[in-house]
Parts: structure tokens; sequence; C-alpha cells
């Protein structure tokens, strides 16, 4: 564990700027506004392989460059709040522990592109961060750290706050710049790209909340010394959200480079009740499933890429010996299908059917033509789905027909090792 | 911009930047599948048919929404790319009822046609489509939402095109469904029954609602006196249902067809669009000359007037009493018609061939009837055309060209270009010109106002005043005009709106598809009548000269009154 951008978080109170300041806040901010080129800070940002921490790991510094590079009098950052992706939790812990740091990066983050309107889009569930936030602002604009000509320079910045009514979707990007035009969260199809054409068909930044957070920490340590932290493909932390049947459930920060045993035995006191561990699942509801063997997977972008698995969001759900591999999809995919915005054919017309299958195998009427169907549908989700909902939706179904075929064909045998997804109860 | 190198199946080819995947596969005549695509509308990349496989992407891309790239190598007939298309129609077919035989668009559906073009020949998923009743609660549309595919062209035209608003995407995932808000029916909320949507949809979801067996009913009754009348813009496109080019012009064959079948006379709409423009024409001038409401709206539309009453009514004085030729038609043969031949009123029966849906409703509205014989009786489309024809097994393309029967089947070319957007006004203002001035009108060829411009304008000198015309195709351009005569910037004396884009060639009720390519082939056709017509200027008609001679007396008279104009309705 570490704590580089989690380290004020529970240590100060949040909405001091006394505080904040004391614990080099807003130092960061000075030292671009006052030392620093927009550019130097992009290449600064690029130099520090940051990659975007909401789910895509996208480069930052890259995107950042789109939007900078975008000849446009109007742009806008938006701070992407919207953590719902299941088991997650750990954007809310930097949202309360230290507001003032994400406000400062998004201030930074505007006048490197070349915005003077953000927006915080945050959950509907996160009344109590919303209301910390709109305190904050309050507080900054007062201090002159929002609003025209911040700390006297021609730099004019200022944030707003939207929430949306909880649909998971609003967290993919152009779902979310839908809603906060006022539209149902369905998302765009890309390109255009927000970079380029985003809210109100401006140019748009949309950073998750721990990106952001790692922005002022970047450009007050510079990138050399941030580089020190992970590994060589993936600089800096990751707070993870670890859940489940382990002891120390919570957020933690870590380096880039762990390995998911050390994170739930050495980190996490390993499992509950002396259980067995059955799976892992990597990046939420939407993220792949790994059984023990994969244990000492590293959590690193590259090493991850060539297995073909995502980090996600950072959530790491613990699974033990209790859990049925059926009944934990048949609650997956019940979430997707909840989800799903409507708009394309894969999603709205996918996650139904893998449930119906699904509920005939538990139910005992599963053959080995719906072991095809299920892969043929979780493969085309994932192939032409619109949106990365879509997309991802069947990454749990996918990566449990490959690493836990056995019960798929025990179930369509008419068994279930653990019994706890309803068979035999006749 | 440096042109875009790409290759397609092996194929180097060379495009604009900005171009799709979509359009480049058409330029090497490689035929992507579609659904929610549509050639005149925005690009919507939801129901992910056309998807293909390009070379560096992990997921397949749609090639309807994918701009191309230098260097791209697509690939769009792999085995990858062919069972996800199957798959994808598979989803599609599962929450869709698939009652083909029985379908209203059996044979020019496209989800049928690319299902058999596909090669689709499992059904391997649970039938999960809606169950809801069918919303038949209006005249003139009917929506069956077992057949929706959710692929959103309908609420495009009903938003975008028309302004109105009436359908929506109500709920989320697999229970999104396109209908009106708060599970009311299309006859709660403000739709104008322009049927823009059923030209638009690919299946069968939405579609007129039939009064064929009405017809036949009708023409089997030996005390009925069956008449029926043509519209200008049905002859210019049914052609197209049998086989013909857009625009190909058949009247004389329908006309024979009319015969054939039992009908005791065949008239034609040409005749009151005449009558419509010295009563409009007339009105026009005694409006200008007695400070009346200006700038005039015309009325022969009646999606328009359903818009104009539900959405502006503060304005409604502006829109001319004139009742539609439709309507003329149906009040003239139940009287002059009636009388002159001896014939009970209450024995007549009109039947109206329409390119248009919202006629259904205007001839069941409660002011459209004389001495309780309401005006029309049935109403079909030119689509409903079409099948009767087909049930009746006689070859329309084989039979001899007749003439239509007197005395409403006399007509000008001034009648016949009421069929495109901006022919009223031209045909108004040849009028006005020679009535005012009394002097003949050299060049009668208005351009200006022809074509499928959103907003057309012109000038034209009329003796000493300078008349100022607009016209508006489409309700959403309608709109524009409106809100410049709410804010009192509207200076024209006369402005013509019809509902559909295109006008009347562009009718809910006329052939699909229609795309605005094909409504540019009917325009032509129109126009073509229009200049092959003996008689060009309304007033010309000897037809419409006698009717005032023997009949009417003179143009907003008390007859006039009684039979040709009307009033309207707040419906806000």
């Amino acid at each position: 564990m570490v704590n580089l951008i989690s380290r004020l978080c529970g240590k100060i109170s949040p909405l001091s700027i006394k505080d904040y300041k004391n614990n080099k806040g807003f130092k960061a901010l000075e030292k671009v506004l006052f030392k620093m080129e927009p550019e130097d800070i992009i290449d600064e940002i690029k130099n520090s392989n940051l990659r975007g921490r909401g789910g895509a790991a996208f480069p930052t510094g890259l995107k950042w460059s789109f939007v900078a590079s975008e000849k446009n009098e109007c742009k806008y950052v938006i701070c992407n709040a919207d953590e719902g992706e299941p088991g997650t939790f750990k954007d809310k812990i930097l949202l309360d522990g230290c507001p003032f740091q994400i406000i400062e990066g998004m201030i930074i983050a505007g006048y490197a592109v070349g915005a003077k309107t953000g927006y915080i889009y945050i959950r509907g569930e996160y009344p109590k961060s919303r209301n910390i936030l709109t305190k904050a602002l309050d507080i900054l604009r007062n201090e002159g750290y929002l609003g025209k000509n911040i700390l006297g320079k021609e730099f004019s910045f200022d944030i707003e706050i939207r929430s949306g009514a909880g649909a998971y979707v609003c967290g993919e990007e152009t779902a979310l710049i839908e809603s906060i035009e006022g539209n149902p969260g369905r998302s765009r199809f890309k390109p255009p790209y927000p970079p380029n054409q985003g809210l109100w068909g401006r140019p748009t930044l949309v950073n998750n909340v721990e990106t952001l957070a790692n922005i002022p920490i970047i450009l007050s340590i510079g990138s050399k010394e941030y580089k020190e932290y992970g590994t060589e493909s993936s600089a800096g932390t990751k707070l993870l959200s670890v859940s489940g049947s382990i002891v120390n459930k919570g957020v933690y920060e870590v380096e880039f480079g762990i390995t998911l045993r050390e994170v739930i035995y050495d980190i996490c006191g390993g499992l509950r009740d002396n259980k067995k561990l059955k799976f892992v699942q990597l990046g939420g509801s939407s993220g792949a499933c790994l059984p023990k063997e994969m244990l000492d997977t590293k959590l690193d972008f590259d090493k991850l890429n060539e297995l073909d698995i995502g980090l996600g969001s950072g959530a790491v759900f613990v699974s033990n010996e209790d859990t049925c591999i059926l009944d934990f999809i048949k609650s997956t995919m019940e979430f997707f299908k909840h989800e799903s915005c409507g708009k394309c054919t894969p999603c709205r017309e996918g996650n139904r059917h893998i449930i119906n299958i699904i509920n005939r195998i538990i139910d005992g009427d599963g053959t080995e033509r719906d072991l095809e169907l299920l892969n043929s549908l979780a493969l085309l989700m994932k192939d032409t789905s619109l949106c990365g909902l879509g997309q991802a939706a069947p990454t749990a179904l996918i990566t449990t027909m490959k690493y836990f075929s056995e019960e798929y064909i025990e179930h369509i045998k008419g068994y279930c090792k653990t019994g706890s997804c309803g068979k035999g109860e006749f | 911009m440096t042109d875009i190198r790409l290759n397609i199946d092996g194929f180097d080819i060379t495009v604009n930047p900005g171009t799709t995947i979509l359009e480049a596969c058409k330029r090497l005549k490689i035929n992507i599948p579609t659904l929610c695509y549509h050639p005149d509308q925005d690009i919507k990349g939801s129901c992910r048919v056309c998807v293909v496989e390009v070379e560096g992407n992990k997921n397949l891309v749609a090639s309807c929404c994918t701009p191309v790239k230098e260097g791209m190598k697509v690939k769009t007939n792999t085995k990858r790319v062919r069972e996800a298309r199957k798959n994808m129609l598979e989803l599609i077919l599962a929450n869709h009822n698939g009652d083909c035989l029985t379908c209203v668009r059996n044979g020019s559906c496209e989800l049928q046609a690319l299902c058999d073009e596909l090669n689709v020949r499992n059904d391997n998923l649970d039938k999960v489509y809606s169950k809801l009743p069918i919303d038949n609660s209006n005249p003139s549309l009917v929506r069956d939402l077992s057949k929706c595919i959710k692929c959103g062209r309908c609420i495009e035209v009903c938003h975008k095109v028309q302004g109105v608003g009436a359908i929506y995407n109500v709920n989320r995932s697999c229970e999104m469904e396109i209908r009106p808000p708060l599970n009311k029916n299309l006859s709660d909320v403000q739709c104008v029954y322009c049927g823009q949507c059923i030209n638009v949809c690919p299946v069968g979801a939405i579609y007129e609602k039939d009064d064929i067996e009405k017809v036949w009913d009708v023409l089997e009754d030996e005390n009925k006196h069956v008449v029926v009348q043509v519209a200008p813009a049905v002859r210019v496109s049914l052609g197209e249902e049998f086989n013909l080019e857009p625009g190909s012009i058949i009247t004389g064959k329908i006309v024979n067809y009319f015969k054939k079948i039992g009908f005791d006379k065949v008239f034609d709409t040409n005749f009151t669009a005449d009558l419509t423009i010295i009563e409009e024409g007339n009105e026009l001038l005694y409006r200008i000359n007695n400070g009346g409401k200006l700038p005039m709206l015309t009325s022969c539309s009646p999606g328009w007037i359903r818009y104009i009453e539900h959405f502006y009514p503060e304005l409604l004085e502006h829109v001319s009493t004139c009742k539609s030729p439709q309507q003329m038609f149906g009040a003239l043969a139940k009287s002059y018609y009636a009388e002159k031949n001896n014939i009970n009123p209450k024995d007549i029966v009109v039947v109206s061939i329409m390119p248009c849906t919202a006629k259904k409703a205007e001839a069941k509205r409660e002011e459209m009837n004389n001495e309780g014989n309401s005006d029309v009786d049935i109403v079909l489309t030119t689509r409903e055309l079409a099948k009767m024809i087909k049930e009746s097994r006689i070859q329309i393309n084989d039979l001899e060209e007749e003439k239509f029967d007197d005395p409403f089947g006399i007509s000008t070319g001034a009648a016949v270009i009421f069929g495109a957007s901006g022919g009223v006004m031209e045909a108004a203002l040849r009028t006005v010109y020679e009535v005012v001035t009394k002097n003949e009108l050299e060049n009668i060829d208005l351009k200006e106002v022809r074509g499928l411009k959103d907003i057309k304008e012109a000038k034209v000198k009329v003796g000493d005043l300078n008349v100022k015309v607009a016209v508006a195709n489409g309700l959403n351009n309608a709109k524009v005009l409106l809100d410049l005569i709410k804010e009192g910037k509207a200076d024209y004396h006369f402005i013509e709106i019809m509902c559909c884009p295109g006008g009347c060639i562009g009718g809910g009720g006329q052939p699909i598809p229609g795309t605005n390519d094909i409504k540019e082939k009917r325009v032509k056709g129109i126009y073509n009548a229009d200049s092959k017509a003996k008689i060009r200027k309304s007033h010309k008609n000897p037809a419409v000269v006698e009717l005032y001679k023997e009949f009417l007396i003179k143009p907003l008279g008390e007859k006039s009154h009684k039979l040709l104009h009307t009033h309207y309705k707040d419906r806000s």
C-alpha cells in the first residue's frame, strides 16, 4: 500500500482550505499558472504515462492534447464522478476525503486545454458527496481559485455540478454528455470523439475523478518522480475497491505491478471463515472472472492486455467456493439487462436472451445447444455493441465459460455442486 | 483536404475525407445491409446490421457511422461478419412477431428482404416481442409494436422533419418502445396523422387504416351511386407499385381501371383544385383589398391544418377558409352533381384516392358535411389503391388509357401541380395575375417556388401590387414561417404550406420507398403533366366557368360559403 493520491483522505478536514494548503495544496496550480505554458503541462502529463483511471485506460496526456489542439472558443472539462460500476467506491473516498485535489486537477486541465467551463457529473446516489463538492466550489470561488482571473492570472474557469438519475450507462462518456445536455442517457456512436465534438458539439475533455486527482500530484513532484511508482508500462498508483468474501473490505491505494494474491491475502487478510477462493472479478460487473490459478497476475496494463483482461475501474470482487457460477452470471446479466439504454440491437436484445438461457439451464432444461447460443450471443454483444456497456456486459459470462466450463456442463447434466442456484429444489 | 485511400475486400479506392465506410462500399458496388440507415436521415448507428471488419480494430465496426481513414483495410464478407449480421437479425426477429404472410408490408419489408438476402434460416431464440394491443385509436394510422424493430426512423421524421413529436423512445433496455408518452394512444397526443412515419418505417409497425373493404362493399351495393376522385399526386406515383419508373404518368389507366371495377363515375380532384384556385385567389384579393389578415395561409393540406390547430391556434385567422380540393369535390358531388343528375345525395358515395393519410381524418371532421351528408365517405391512399388493383387481379399496365367523366373530369395544368410543393402558389398566381390585370400572363412558369427546397420565396408584380409569397414543405419549415408571422416579421401576402416534405408527392400514403431521389422524379412527372396540358390556368377551365354560371354564381358567394368554405378549431 502507498499513500500518494489518497494521501490527504482522512488526514485533513475535507472542506478546510487551510488544511489543504498546509499540505501543499494548490502548489501545482500556482506552479502551472505562473511558471508553465499549457503545452508544457500536457508534455509533463504525457511524460508521466498517466492513463485514465475510469476503466478504459486511455493515455491522459494524449487525450488532453487532442482537446488542446482543437481550435474552438468554447471547450469543456468534465469530471466523471458517475461511479456506477458495481463494487467500485474509490472515487467516493477521493470526493469525500479531498475534494479540493480533484477540483485543482480540473482547473489545471481547463488551463491546459483552453476550457473556461467545467462540469462535475456526480451520480445521484452520492448526495453527501455532492453536498461536499457544492460547498468546496463555493469556498474556492470566494478564495479566488474559481471564477474570473484565477489568482490574478488572465485565466477564468468555473465549475458546475450535474447529477444523473441513477443510470449506469451515464458513466460512459458520451451518454454522460447526453445527460448533461438534458437528454436521456444514451451513448453516441464514436467518432466523433468528445475531444473533437463533445458537450453541445464542442471539444470536451472527460476525465475520471481518480485521474484528475493524480494531476496535482504529478505536477508537484514531477513526472520523473511520479514514474518511480508502479511499473514501466503502468506508472503511478491505483485505488482498488476490494469487496466480497474477504476479511478486510475497503479502498486501498497500491502501486501498479502488485499481484492479485498480494492484494487479497497480504492487504485484505484473505477470505472470511477460511473459505476457499473460487474466482476474482476484476474491474466490476463488466470485468473478467479469474480463477485462483491466475492470482499471481500482476496489475499492470500491458500484462493484463496480453491476457485480454482489463483492470477497469479497479474493483476487486472476491468470491468463495459457495458461489454458483450460473447464479452469479444470472445476477450480473440481470444488472446489464436493467442498465442497457436500449439503443443498439445487441445490447438491448442480447442480455435478456442470455438470462433466458441461463434460467433454462438452472431450471434443468438446458442443452449443449444452449451453451453454443450463449457463446454466440456473448461474442455478438462484445463484437458489435455500440458502446462499452454492451461490449463489456458479457465479459463475466465469456470468462466463466472459459475458466469454469465444467460447471456449465454440470448444470446441464442437472447438478450444482454449490447448491446455491436453486437447482435440485423440486 | 486530401483524398483518403483505403482498401475494401482487396480493392483500392480513393474517397473524400468524411466518407463513411458504407458510402465507400457503395462506390465499389458492395451493398452493405442496413436497417436503421435511411438515405434522407441522420446516421443512427443503432441496428448494428451494417458491421464490417476493420484491420487493427478489436471489435467489428458499424460501417454507417465510421468514417474512412487513410490506409484502412476493410473486409465486408468474412465468416465473422456474416455470422454477426445473421445473429443480429435473429435477435431482431425474436423481438418481432414475424407474421409476414398477413403483414401489410409483405413484399416491401426491409427486414424480410434482408433476412432472405443474408440467408437467415435459424430461429433459435425465444420470442420476446411486445404483446401490447394494436393502437388503432385514430382514423388514419395504425401502430403495431409487435413489429417495431426500434430503428428510430419514425421518431426522427416526427420530431426533426415535422416538428410534431408525437412519439418517443419510451423506457430503456429491452423494455424500450417507440410510442406516445405516458402510455397514451396516438389519438390522445398531438399527432397530425401525416403518415411520414409510415414512409420511413422499414417494417410493418406503422401503416394506414385499411379502408379497401368498404370500397368493395359500396361497389356491390346496387342502391348506391359511387363516384371516385383521384388526387394529382397519385397519378405520378402509383406506377411505382407496378414496376414503373417513379414519375410515370398513368392517369388514363387508373381511370380505365375504376370504370372496369364498377364505379358509376370517375372524376378528377384536379377539377376542384382549379376551383380552389378561384375561391382562394379571390379570398386573397378580398383580404388584400379589405384589410383582412395577411399573410394568408393555404388550407389544402389536412396534416398542416391539424398542426396549426394544435400548435399555433392563435394564427388560425391567417388560414384561408377554403376547404381542400378533396372536400370541395365531395360537397359538389352531393349538391351540384346530385341536382344536375337527379340523384338523392344520400345515395351518393364519394370515394377519394389520396397520397395522404391525414385525408382520412379530414373526411371525418364533423364540419365537413352538408345537411347531414358528409362530403367524402371513404378515403384510400395510393398504396391502398395499389393493393386493391392487385387484389382485383386486373393488370393495370395492360389497360388502355381512358378519359375522366364530365363534368368533374376537366382540369388544367394549374391543378395537377397541386401535387408538388409550390404548385398551389404557382397556380394561384397564374390566376390572380390575370384576374387583377386582365392581361395574359406570358411567362407562366414560376420556377422559384418549385422543388424540394425547405422554404422558397418569390415576388411577382401584379398590376400595381408587388405580391410577395413564400412556400414551405414539411412542418418544421412551416414553423419557421409561423414564428415570423408571430413576431410580425412576415411581410408576405400569401404563404403555401404543405405538411409533407416535397408536397403531396411525398405524402404519407405514397408508395414506399419514397426517398428524395424518388420524390424528385415524381415532381418531374407533375411538371411534365402541367407542361403538356392544353389549358394551364385554373380560371380558363371551361367546366369551372360553367359551374359558376349554373350553380355557384360567383366566387365567395353564398353557395360557395355554404359548400366550399369551412372553419377551424383550437386544439392546443
